[in-house]
């Protein structure tokens, strides 16, 4: 029953996006097109989600009430699994987590499709192009639909057919194995999978926009604005989904860290560096006209290393904690990932005529050349990470030799570029476009730089001697500088302009401004994030040690008092763990029980490490080894990480500025096509204006830039 | 202005160029080989220095574990070929005789591997294990404890 309705809304869903596909290009690409068939368009966009969305409640109602007929239920579902987990499970292997993806994609279309419904109630629904197609502003919409339609095509057709996860087990097993262990050890498993999931397949949007302005033939600052706005949300996920999958692993793991550069840690940086590059480039072009044929390259580059990633754990060529078993489907996805790329590059090709930049650079030290230069700087992360990632399995293939590259390749990549980027970050927003004069670099710098080589000293000064450390934190305090003096100048306008006090003042700035100033606020995240890996990774130390009764270990300000080991079955699993009391400078902080999880599925068992967090530092224990008979003694592994949490708050951070930069104003009222235009010629007009611009925040800003 | 474009063109190319270098020498650096015991005799001396990482089974009762002073100490082999494993920490759990096992570090002339890394191999596909032992009989000493 259950199978037979999720096999449908996959079917159901198939359709939709077949619809999707010929009704959106019909009515943007061709003469037949009317409102009447874009509204065909839109409609079947609802109608895939509302199918994909029965389909992934079927499943969990099959995953909740334990339906083992259920070939995926069978596979990942197991009676004593806690009713959290089997929720989550619907990501924990292949078929559900594609079903889920589905799902996304058909709810991104349809959230596309109801932002823009009311584009035909405009003046332009009434004028058609000479050739007889409908009016240009109207021809994107349908279009982009079509595009995230194709896709469509590509996953609910895997559900259809390889992916089913609908299959039937005839007779149904009384019991199932259980999610991997790995991913029904910790809360947070429900946490980053799905908003990296979120922030993947929201980045098709981007690409369907670019691939649908290649279609049409129109490459313009109008529709880039929409399609960056896009990218933001779907950044903003991509960006916490990759934090919260640093703290699933520090909080699961045991290793105690964050980030190990592992090839699927890597496969959701790659999208997450080139989408930020399109972040930036994409306002050269909107101000500027330049780079064209760039923005449309890193928005396709986005959505391509999306299904890399995607293929890279579901082929089964890598070993990673995050793979999943091996499928028919990797040759299936490599394929789809080479059409794509030949497709967009035939398009590329053949729209080159259109896509020449009307501008220029006029001066190394302005706004634009300075986000030039972040995009060299995050290309290149993104090829050195890609080339580290992937140089092993070429290795292996041309000489036979298997290798690996360590950590310590990305880290000494990563550092220098990262470093520079920072820099950068205090730069640019400082820089007007097209040029800036001497004088206007030394007001704009001046006092930033100051605060930046002093904070330098200070930590040479309070005894920190290493190169990176002294670096970061005096890049952090130049940057932070030029964030607050932006905020200052942007207040003061404020308050000359509307009488504002300086807390109201500040509201204005998000409300009217918010893509600017949501923007400062996530390199605000951004620093504390540099800040914390920086110190993180200079000040951690471990101790291992075997203690015995009411034994004492000291690490550093921390100290750890054993009490007993002890072992409790739980319907899942059996855990064992040890009791600990830790103390600060003295000071109780209360027990620690650092576990091991034996779960029945798997010989392996599964540490959980025991945390202490605070501002400052946290404490970390793992329970390597215990005595086995009388609990009367176990090895404990200490780490001291100092100032970890600010990774996550970090993390936050940039997701809440994300949220300010992307928060409709004047909600309610959708903007109309004629109010677009009127937007654009208010942006083309300061865009021609004079070098003193970037100080719009002196002036009123424009009615409508600001989305 | 041409000559400002030209210098903003050398600037980038020797970004670029920066970015290259660093990739390049890291990886040539940082490669680590993954060998089985048959391999790393068959490079020595070659090897002597290198990071490696190093796979083949846990030779039966050759563990020396110093739960006191945390060293560890045994040999890992294949095919007849044997190499002596030292490293310092607690052997993960289900590390035992006849385990398969990898460890990273460095092969030194004196013919000891010292390990920074010691991983128990297992696979990524979590068949339930039909012959093991009850975990909750193994550990039926610890549950009557008073927790």
């Amino acid at each position: 029953m259950l199978s037979t309705l999720g096999y449908a809304s996959a079917v159901g869903a198939l359709l939709g996006a077949a619809i999707m596909t010929i009704a959106g290009f019909r009515a943007g690409l061709s003469r037949g097109g009317d409102e009447f068939t874009a509204t065909i368009a839109r409609r079947a966009a609802y109608f895939a989600f509302f199918a994909m969305t029965a389909g992934m409640l079927a499943m969990e109602v099959a995953l909740l009430t334990h339906d083992f007929s259920v070939d995926y239920v069978a596979r990942v579902g197991s009676i004593e699994t806690p009713t959290y987990y089997t929720a989550i499970s619907l990501w924990s292997s292949l078929d559900g987590s594609i079903l889920f993806w589905g799902w996304i994609l058909a709810g991104y279309g349809a959230l596309f499709a109801f932002t823009r419904r009311r584009e035909w109630n405009g003046p332009e629904a009434r004028t058609r192009a000479p050739d007889g197609r409908i009016a240009a502003g109207l021809r994107m919409t349908p279009v982009v639909t079509a595009v995230i339609g194709t896709v469509g095509l590509f996953f609910f057709g895997l559900l259809v057919g390889p992916s089913n996860p609908f299959g039937l087990i005839d007779p149904a097993p009384a019991n199932g194995p259980g999610p991997n262990p790995l991913l029904q050890n910790h809360p947070l498993m429900g946490l980053h999978p799905p908003m990296l999931y979120f922030g993947f397949v929201g980045m098709t949007v981007p690409f369907a926009f670019a691939i649908a302005g290649l279609l049409i033939g129109n490459v313009e600052a109008r529709w880039l604005r929409d399609a960056r706005r896009w990218t933001i949300g779907a950044w903003a996920f991509l960006t916490m989904g990759i934090i919260g999958g640093g703290w699933w692993s520090y909080e699961v793991l045991g290793w105690g860290g964050a980030w190990a550069w592992d090839p699927v840690e890597n496969a959701s940086f790659l999208p997450w560096l080139t989408a930020t590059a399109f972040l930036h480039s994409a306002m050269v072009q909107e101000r500027r006209g330049m780079l064209k044929t760039w923005n449309l390259t890193l928005m396709i580059s986005t959505f391509l290393l999306v299904l890399f990633g995607t293929f890279l754990t579901r082929s089964g060529i890598i070993d990673s904690v995050h793979a999943f078993a091996d499928g028919p489907i990797g040759p299936i996805f490599f394929g789809y990932i080479a059409f794509v790329l030949i497709v967009s590059m035939v398009l590329i090709g053949w729209r080159a005529n259109r896509l020449h930049a009307p501008g220029q650079i006029e001066a190394a030290a302005s706004r634009e050349s300075a986000f030039i230069v972040n995009n060299l700087l995050l290309v290149g992360f993104t090829f050195t990470v890609l080339l580290g990632t992937l140089f092993p399995l070429i290795v292996e293939a041309v000489r036979g030799d298997r290798i690996s590259v360590g950590a310590p390749y990305f880290d000494m990549v990563a550092t220098p570029i990262g470093l520079a980027l920072l820099f950068l970050m205090g730069i640019g927003p400082a820089l007007p476009w097209r040029r800036a004069s001497g004088e206007k670099i030394k007001k704009a710098f001046l006092v930033a730089t100051g605060i930046g080589v002093a904070a330098g000293v200070a930590a040479f000064l309070l005894g920190i001697r290493q190169f990176y450390p002294i670096v970061t934190i005096a890049a952090a305090a130049f940057v932070m500088t030029t964030i607050v003096e932006e905020f200052a100048k942007g207040v003061r306008a404020r308050r000359r302009i509307a009488g504002r006090s300086v807390g109201g003042a500040l509201v204005d700035l998000f409300t009217r401004n918010g893509r600017r100033y949501g923007g400062y606020v996530v390199h605000v995240g951004v620093v504390v994030i540099a800040l914390a890996i920086s110190v993180s990774w200079t000040w951690k130390f471990e101790r291992e040690g075997t203690l015995r009764d009411g034994q004492r270990m000291a690490i550093g300000d921390y100290e750890i008092e054993f009490v007993d080991v002890w072992a409790t079955q739980e319907a899942q699993r059996v855990v064992i763990g040890s009791t600990v009391n830790a103390y600060r400078n003295g000071r109780p902080l209360g027990e620690m029980r650092p576990r091991m999880n034996i779960y029945p599925s798997n010989p392996q068992p599964i540490a959980t490490p025991a945390v202490k967090s605070s501002l400052t530092s946290d404490l970390y224990l793992t329970l390597m080894a215990f005595d086995e008979a009388e609990g009367s003694h176990a090895t404990i592994r200490a780490i001291v990480n100092p100032g970890i949490v600010w990774l996550w708050i970090g993390g936050l951070i940039m997701g809440l500025g994300s949220l300010i930069s992307i928060w409709p104003r004047g909600v309610g009222r959708s903007r109309s096509a004629g109010e677009a235009l009127l937007a654009d010629t208010a942006a083309a007009v300061t865009s021609t204006g004079p070098a003193t611009e970037s100080e719009a925040a002196d002036e009123p800003e424009p009615a409508g830039v600001g989305t | 202005m041409k000559k400002n474009r030209l210098w903003m063109l050398a600037g980038l190319i020797a970004i670029a160029g920066a970015i290259t270098v660093l990739a390049a020498g890291g990886l040539s650096d940082n490669m680590v080989f993954f060998l089985t015991p048959t391999e790393l005799q068959a490079r020595t001396p070659d090897v002597y220095g290198s990071q490696i990482r190093l796979g083949g089974q846990v030779k039966p009762s050759s563990v020396d574990w110093d739960a006191e002073s945390a060293e560890l100490q045994f040999v890992i082999m294949e095919e007849g070929v044997e190499i002596t494993v030292e490293s310092t920490g607690a052997p993960p759990a289900m590390f035992g005789d006849g385990m398969g096992v990898v460890v990273e570090g460095v092969y030194h002339d004196d013919g000891v591997f010292r390990s920074t890394n010691v991983m128990v191999k297992h696979s990524n596909e979590y068949e339930p294990p039909h012959d093991e032992a009850d975990a909750s009989e193994t550990y039926k000493s610890l549950m009557d404890n008073d927790s």
